[in-house]
C-alpha cells in the first residue's frame, strides 16, 4: 500500500502526532510505502526550529526528524502557511527581511502542488489534526 | 486519476484552518484532480452569505467558494442537517452548491478516493 499523510494540528497538539508518527512507522516497518508527509496550517509549526518545548515533554519536531532520517521519508511545509507561522527557509528569510531563517533540519518548504502530487500518487491518505464534523 | 473529497468542518473565521481547506481544494482543482468539496458541521458557515469579517482583519471565504467555478470546481456540496442546525437556507448558497442528506454523504464519500479532513 502507498500512502500520503496530511498533518494539520499545531506541535502542542502531541498525542496528535505521537498517532501521526506511531502509524508512519507502523506502516514502514510493515513494509508500505510513504514516501512525504504534508504539513499544513498550524501543522507547519512543528518544522519551526527556534520552538523550545519543555523538556520533560516529547517534541513532535524531533520525532519527524528521526523518521526521516531512519526512512528517508521527505517532510515537506506548505510554503503559505509556513511563512505566517514563521518557519521561513534561507529563501523566505531573504525575501521578507528576517533576521534569521528558522526552518528545521530534515523539513522543506513547498507548494500545495506537492501535496496534490502525494495524494495522487497515494491509494490512501490520511489526516492528522484536521476538524471533527 | 484518484478523486478526492475535501471536508470542510471548521467556522470560517475562529482560526486560518478554513482558509487552508479552500485553499487546497482550489490547489487541486488547479492540478486538474476529480475535486469535490463537502461543507459539514460549523464548516457550512463558511457558505453564509454577506460576510463582512473586514472589522477582524479578515477576507471574505464566501468570496473565494464564489470563485470556485473558474477553477472549474462546481461538485460542491453541504450537508443538509448543519445547514439547518446553522439557520441557513438553500437560497443562501452559492447556485452550484447542492444539498445532500446523510446518505447522500455516504455514498458521495464511498465515490473518492481520497478524503481530507480540514
Amino acid at each position: 500500500m502507498h500512502y500520503a499523510l496530511l498533518v494539520l494540528a499545531p506541535p502542542q497538539a502531541t498525542a496528535v502526532h505521537r498517532a501521526a508518527i506511531g502509524l508512519c512507522e507502523a506502516a514502514l516497518d510493515a513494509g508500505h510505502a510513504l514516501p512525504r508527509v504534508f504539513f499544513s496550517d498550524a501543522g507547519t509549526q512543528v518544522a519551526l526550529a527556534s520552538a523550545v518545548p519543555p523538556g520533560d515533554e516529547p517534541s513532535p519536531r524531533e520525532g519527524w526528524q528521526a523518521l526521516a532520517r531512519q526512512h528517508g521519508v521527505e517532510l515537506v511545509a506548505c510554503i503559505g502557511s509556513a511563512v505566517r507561522h514563521g518557519v521561513l527557509d534561507s529563501d523566505e528569510a531573504a525575501r521578507f527581511e528576517r533576521p534569521a531563517a528558522t526552518l528545521a533540519e530534515g523539513f522543506v518548504l513547498g507548494g500545495l502542488g506537492l501535496l496534490v502530487e502525494a495524494t495522487a500518487a497515494a491509494d490512501r491518505t490520511l489526516t492528522f489534526g484536521g476538524g471533527a464534523p | 486519476m484518484k478523486p478526492t473529497l475535501l471536508v470542510m468542518n471548521r467556522a470560517p473565521y475562529a482560526g486560518t484552518l478554513a482558509r487552508a481547506g479552500l485553499d487546497a481544494a482550489l490547489a487541486y482543482a488547479a492540478f486538474d484532480q476529480p475535486t469535490s468539496v463537502l461543507f459539514a458541521g460549523p464548516g457550512v458557515l463558511q457558505l453564509a452569505p454577506a460576510q463582512e469579517p473586514a472589522p477582524i482583519g479578515r477576507k471574505s471565504l464566501r468570496r473565494l467558494i464564489d470563485s470556485m467555478p473558474l477553477y472549474d470546481l462546481e461538485a460542491v456540496y453541504a450537508d443538509a442537517d448543519a445547514l439547518a442546525r446553522h439557520g441557513l437556507a438553500a437560497g443562501d448558497l452559492p447556485a452550484f452548491v447542492t444539498v445532500l442528506d446523510a446518505a447522500a454523504q455516504r455514498e458521495l464519500q464511498e465515490r473518492h478516493a481520497h478524503l481530507l479532513s480540514f
